[in-house]
């Protein structure tokens, strides 16, 4: 497959290995923000090259997890409602909320949808005028330009019956919710390449420089990821803290001006609750005042719900990369992906359900 | 370490996740929350036949060994590259068959037709059954049609038995399998997963991807007139190559170890499942079986799967490691190993 078995050449990526262990003199802590990369390196056995010490934990970056409970618990109430068709990225529907999941809502005669693109959620609205069409916006910056599109393309056409449950969230604040915690332990940063290739990564230079930790725009595909981590080594053993860029092929410093400029349009920033993790300010998207009709929170009036979250399991600390996975008791026991304690065991790119799916004779072994 | 839940963090984390009290779609997938549904079924009828966990059951009529397997088809769309719902329930229920180590011989057909179901498309249906039992070798010998109103249905669901007679003396079932034996795998996978994807509407993706849709009796039958020693069979249909084997693995009580550089795949199958972030081992197939047998003779069973037309890409993809828990290892193509799980949940809505 061209553009992709390029990065994923077993002896590039051996010898890329070979000079991660050479240039390593001591033991260093990254974390890898995003769970795409996550699930990659888990899957591939990416954290077996690398030499012992230099230690890879798993950042917030998967939006399934840290979209929190009461969104998801208005979602199922949107969602059962008669006159909805709920639509929604796969991922979603499994995620347990404070009475079971959305599959459950379907269940129980809920037209809840699985779209790949709020765009065949728009189609769906033109078809079916007679009934409210909600898609379920969850994401980083990388969900984001398609959704305000989405919205955008809403208002242009006057479409009355969709709208959107938001729930957008961003990396750099989440970067910065990890270096301010008194528990930090992470040293590097693999930021995502998604989120940059969007973005940018001018967001990323005032972190690196406050905290002084190297930030390195990392891919998603085995070398890549090995790019990456060898280049945050580089810098951490050359006492260096600077924002680097290991993804040319995909991000350019400025990111991708026409999809932020549909960001910029569509949402405003505003403070987010992360499941697991609490009220980071200024760390999420919400729709512009002028498109505040096609916010299905008010739209349904399902704003002022307020759920209290149980404390009960760690995926809160694993979120933060304070634990791994495998250090929870609960991990592979009581927890596992169909009968998930907490999110990050929910969706393919939570670190617990990585780990569980790939090494679940680590985890017999351990328990 | 300070206490991380003290400044501005709470380590708060979701409630516990309450068990499904109604059916869920997960419950027809292919994966755990089916299989943990049929166990939870099984109790209710235990007995010798049932406890073999197979595609199908071994029952005895005085000396002759009969095998028995059923199947439901409810695919959407009914109409798909390289094949239908009425193909794909002979084929479906005589390959069941085949895996037992029969020689697939009578089929019994039972149709659930929605009221307005045009009769052309039934009749395209029944043509297809048709041809598909005259490819196989099978008879359809009895059969049974229900209506049911608009809306309680979808167009048209089939049901098949299918009764083989087993011609040999071998034990073809998890039991059989042994440490040291070669799996093989017959053909590319994920084509039929792939394809379904394609048709269904609202998954806007273009591909010219056609089901591996096959019938698998021939090729087994080239097994065993060949005289080869084979332990176990299973045809590799929801959850993929990684439901099956897990299954025999589980109740084999063995533990596997597969190369992933040996499975084959195709090109549109692989790019495919890269854009939908699917792992090809998880997506269905309707045309493909994973077998075991003692590694001497694995090689000559290699060649006669490529006999068969729909065994040309066979190869050999793993082997039985030892006793154990049932765990699959895949060993990647860096060397590095993790454990392949069967499907949480479903991955897509009624593939079959």
């Amino acid at each position: 497959m061209r553009f992709v078995d390029e990065y994923r050449d077993p002896d590039a990526a051996r010898r890329t290995a070979e000079a991660i262990r050479r240039d390593t003199t001591r033991a260093w802590t990254l974390m890898e923000v995003c769970g795409g990369q996550t699930h990659a390196i888990v899957r591939f056995g990416i954290d077996e090259l690398l030499p012992p010490g230099l230690s890879l934990v798993h950042g917030p970056g998967c939006p399934v997890c840290v979209t929190p409970v009461e969104l998801l618990d208005k979602a199922q109430l949107i969602a059962a409602r008669p006159e909805v068709i709920f639509c929604s990225f796969g991922d979603m529907l499994r995620v347990p909320g404070s009475h079971g999941d959305l599959f459950a809502v379907r269940a129980r005669g809920g037209d809840v949808r699985v779209v790949y693109s709020p765009l065949d959620a728009l189609a769906l609205a033109r078809q079916h005028p007679d009934r409210q069409i909600v898609f379920f916006a969850v994401g980083f910056e990388t969900t984001a330009p398609a959704n305000a599109l989405a919205a955008l393309t809403a208002r242009r056409r006057g479409l009355r019956n969709f709208s959107l449950l938001v729930s957008q969230v961003c990396v750099p604040p989440a970067i910065e919710a990890v270096l301010s915690s008194p528990a930090n332990r992470v040293q590097g940063f693999l930021a995502a390449g998604h989120v940059c290739a969007v973005m940018g990564y001018e967001e990323y230079l005032p972190l690196a420089e406050r905290y002084r930790v190297p930030i390195v725009v990392t891919g998603f595909e085995p070398l890549d990821i090995l790019q990456g981590i060898h280049a945050t080594v580089r810098q951490l053993e050359a006492g260096r803290h600077e924002v680097e860029n290991a993804y040319g092929r995909a991000v350019r410093r400025e990111g991708t001006p026409a999809a932020r400029a549909l960001i910029a349009e569509a949402f405003e920033v505003t403070d987010r609750a992360w499941r697991g993790i609490g009220v980071i300010p200024e760390s999420g998207y919400r729709l512009h005042p002028e498109l505040a009709d096609l916010d299905a929170e008010r739209r349904f009036d399902v704003g002022a719900l307020v759920v209290a979250e149980p404390a009960e399991c760690l995926s809160g600390l694993v979120l933060q990369g304070v634990k791994k996975p495998l250090e929870c008791p609960a991990f592979g026991t009581r927890c596992t992906p169909d009968t998930p304690l907490g999110a990050t065991m929910v969706s393919a790119e939570g670190a617990c359900a990585a780990y569980y799916r790939y090494r679940r004779r680590t985890s017999e072994g351990a328990a | 370490m300070s206490d991380p839940t003290s400044k501005d963090f709470t380590a708060a984390c979701p409630a516990p996740f309450a068990a499904h009290d109604r059916v869920v779609l997960a419950h027809g997938g292919g994966g755990r929350a089916m299989h943990r549904l049929i166990e939870g079924m099984l109790g209710a009828f235990d007995n010798e036949a049932l406890a073999a966990r197979h595609d199908g059951a071994v029952v005895s009529v005085g000396t002759t060994r009969l095998a028995v397997s059923t199947d439901s088809y409810v695919v959407r769309p009914m109409f798909f590259p390289g094949g239908d719902i009425g193909k794909l329930a002979v084929y479906g229920t005589v390959n069941d068959v085949a895996m037992c180590g029969a020689r697939p011989r009578w089929l019994s057909v039972g149709l659930v037709l929605e009221e307005g179901t045009p009769l052309e498309t039934l009749g395209r249906v029944v043509e297809s059954m048709r041809r598909a039992a005259l490819e196989t070798g099978v008879a359809i010998v009895t059969g049974d049609t229900k209506v049911v109103e608009r809306g309680k249905g979808d167009q048209v669901f089939v049901n098949t038995t299918g009764i083989g007679v087993v011609e040999h003396a071998l034990r073809i079932e998890p039991a059989s399998v042994r440490a040291g034996d070669a799996v093989l795998l017959s053909g590319d996978i994920g084509r039929h997963g792939m394809a379904i994807m394609a048709a269904r509407e609202g998954l806007a993706f273009e591909s010219d991807i056609t089901s591996d849709c096959a019938p698998l009796a021939a090729m087994v039958q080239g097994l065993l007139t060949r005289g080869l020693e084979v332990h176990c069979l299973r045809d590799c249909t929801r959850g993929g190559v990684t439901s099956a084997l897990v299954e025999i693995a589980e109740a084999a009580r063995l533990e596997l170890e597969l190369d992933e550089a040996a499975v084959p795949v195709h090109e549109d199958v692989r790019a495919a499942c890269e854009l939908f972030g699917l792992d090809p081992l998880y997506v269905a197939n309707e045309g493909r079986l994973v077998c075991f047998v003692p590694e001497r003779e694995a090689e000559a069973a290699l060649a006669a799967l490529r006999a068969d037309p729909s065994g040309t890409e066979a190869a050999i993809v793993g082997r039985v490691t030892g006793a154990g828990r049932g765990t699959v290892t895949v060993r990647s193509r860096y060397g590095t190993a993790r454990a392949l799980d069967m499907l949480n949940g479903e991955q897509l809505p009624r593939i079959c």
